[in-house]
């Protein structure tokens, strides 16, 4: 079937099986290897992407269910001006070791952000429970996304002064 | 790498479409709405449709609203809609505690009402809220619409009445004056199915029980329930005495499995903890306090 999708702003079309998971669509079609394909069970988080602006899980949502959709992905976060907020927090704050499931917390971190601007630590762990980390134990993630949180509230009173 | 076996693709644009497109492909076709559950079954070969029908766009069955004396909710509304749906956090907050332990946020986007009550899985936690509350489901076919008891709705594991060209299409709890409700699952980590998980509302006139829900999962409960222990507390007076009754009544009514999450004993005496604190919270609630 010929499935046309929308991914990080950029109209997408190929011939796929309707079998075919979202996860493969983004990474084996496309070529956009920023999104991790880990546990296959939707437990690991490792996939998450956005489908029309909300986090989900691209290994278990199929690319025939995405059809006609906006998808965006860890590629889809940085802008013309830089790093993404909760990209340059990973980078200060040391959010990472092996890396493999960081664009997964990055999409749900920004996910979070764009919902709750100034999340406490408790919110922040619970919008993260989705997404398995076996390296930081949490802690430098966690600090990752307030760094973020804080960056951009300066950011913005910053603006605001202006 | 795990993918489903080959299947032909279908997306309902309505209700009507989606119960055609069932009915054309003679049981052999399943809906689908989150897929988080059918999706890893066809996976693992343990579900293995011809035909999917994708009803995510059925956006009109996504909603949350009190409708008469009932609350009505959509078959595609998301555990996310429950979860923080402000009607259901005013008359019952049994939601809201049982969405907050289902799977994790990342599910809970996709995940629907309708779609986890049709698994049927055994350790489903809204098919124990539905049977507390004594919801009941409407189900739609090409002849027309039936509804049907919560409790009457699963017939064992992974089985329920929905016929193969039937689709759920909404979920009514009664609205009841007066009323507390409280859910209480015990989960080995973040996400994980239940050990255990019992709800309750209780109803109360003055101190009297006018009311009274339990609903259980993952314990084999018949129904997602235990009518002799609502019995023992219906029509009579609130006390601490009467509740652990009906909770050891629980615990011994259940019929739980020994897995890797534990033992018989233990989830039989899980069961009478988790009975009890939800009826205890109920009750406070319904009196108004804080719980």
């Amino acid at each position: 079937m010929r499935v046309t999708l929308t991914v990080n702003g950029a109209e997408t079309t190929a011939d796929v099986e309707p079998r075919l998971l979202l996860v493969h669509y983004l990474r084996d079609v496309l070529g956009l290897t920023g999104t991790h394909w880990g546990c296959d069970t939707s437990n690991c988080g490792a996939c998450t992407v956005w489908l029309d602006g909300v986090p989900i899980k691209s290994c278990t949502t199929l690319a025939a269910m995405a059809d006609g959709h906006e998808v965006r992905t860890v590629e889809g976060l940085a802008s013309e001006d830089g790093l993404d907020p909760v990209q340059q927090g990973f980078v200060e704050e040391h959010g990472l070791q092996c890396g493999f499931c960081t664009p997964g917390m990055m999409m749900t971190a920004r996910a979070l952000l764009d919902r709750i601007p100034d999340p406490d630590e408790a919110t922040i762990r619970e919008a993260i429970s989705g997404n398995l980390c076996r390296c930081t134990g949490y802690e430098n993630i966690v600090r990752a996304i307030r760094w973020a949180a804080r960056h951009e509230a300066e950011r913005t009173s910053e603006e605001a002064a202006v | 790498m795990q993918v489903p076996a080959p299947f032909e693709y279908q997306r309902a644009g309505s209700v009507d479409e989606a119960i055609a497109l069932l009915a054309r492909s003679g049981g052999d076709a399943r809906l689908v709405a989150g897929g988080h559950s059918l999706l890893p079954m066809m996976k693992l070969r343990l579900a293995r449709p011809e035909t999917l029908v994708d009803i995510n766009g059925l956006s009109d069955l996504e909603y949350v609203k009190v409708d008469g004396d009932e609350i009505a909710i959509g078959a595609m509304t998301r555990h996310v809609g429950v979860l923080e749906s402000a009607v259901l956090a005013e008359h019952y907050r049994i939601f809201a505690e049982a969405e907050r332990v289902i799977a994790d946020p990342l599910v809970r986007n996709r995940g629907t009402v309708g779609g986890s009550l049709c698994q049927a899985d055994p350790s489903e936690d809204l098919s124990a809220v539905f049977a507390a509350l004594k919801g009941r489901a409407v189900i739609r076919s090409a002849s027309g619409t039936r509804s049907v008891d919560l409790r009457a709705f699963h017939l064992g594991p992974y089985e329920t009445v929905v016929g193969d060209a039937e689709i759920v299409v909404e979920v009514r709890v009664p609205i009841r004056p007066h009323t507390g409700s409280a859910y209480e699952k015990v989960e080995r980590r973040a996400g994980d199915w239940s050990v255990a998980a019992a709800g309750a509302f209780v109803q109360l006139r003055g101190d009297t029980i006018d009311d009274v829900g339990i609903g259980m999962t993952a314990v084999g409960a018949a129904h997602f329930t235990c009518e002799e222990a609502e019995d023992s507390l219906r029509g009579g007076p609130v006390s601490p005495e009467a509740i652990d009754e009906a909770a050891r009544i629980c615990g011994q009514r259940c019929n739980p499995s020994a897995d890797q999450r534990g033992p018989v004993d233990y989830k039989r005496h899980l069961v009478s903890v988790l009975v009890a604190r939800a009826l205890t919270r109920s009750v406070a609630r319904a009196r108004g306090e804080a719980a």
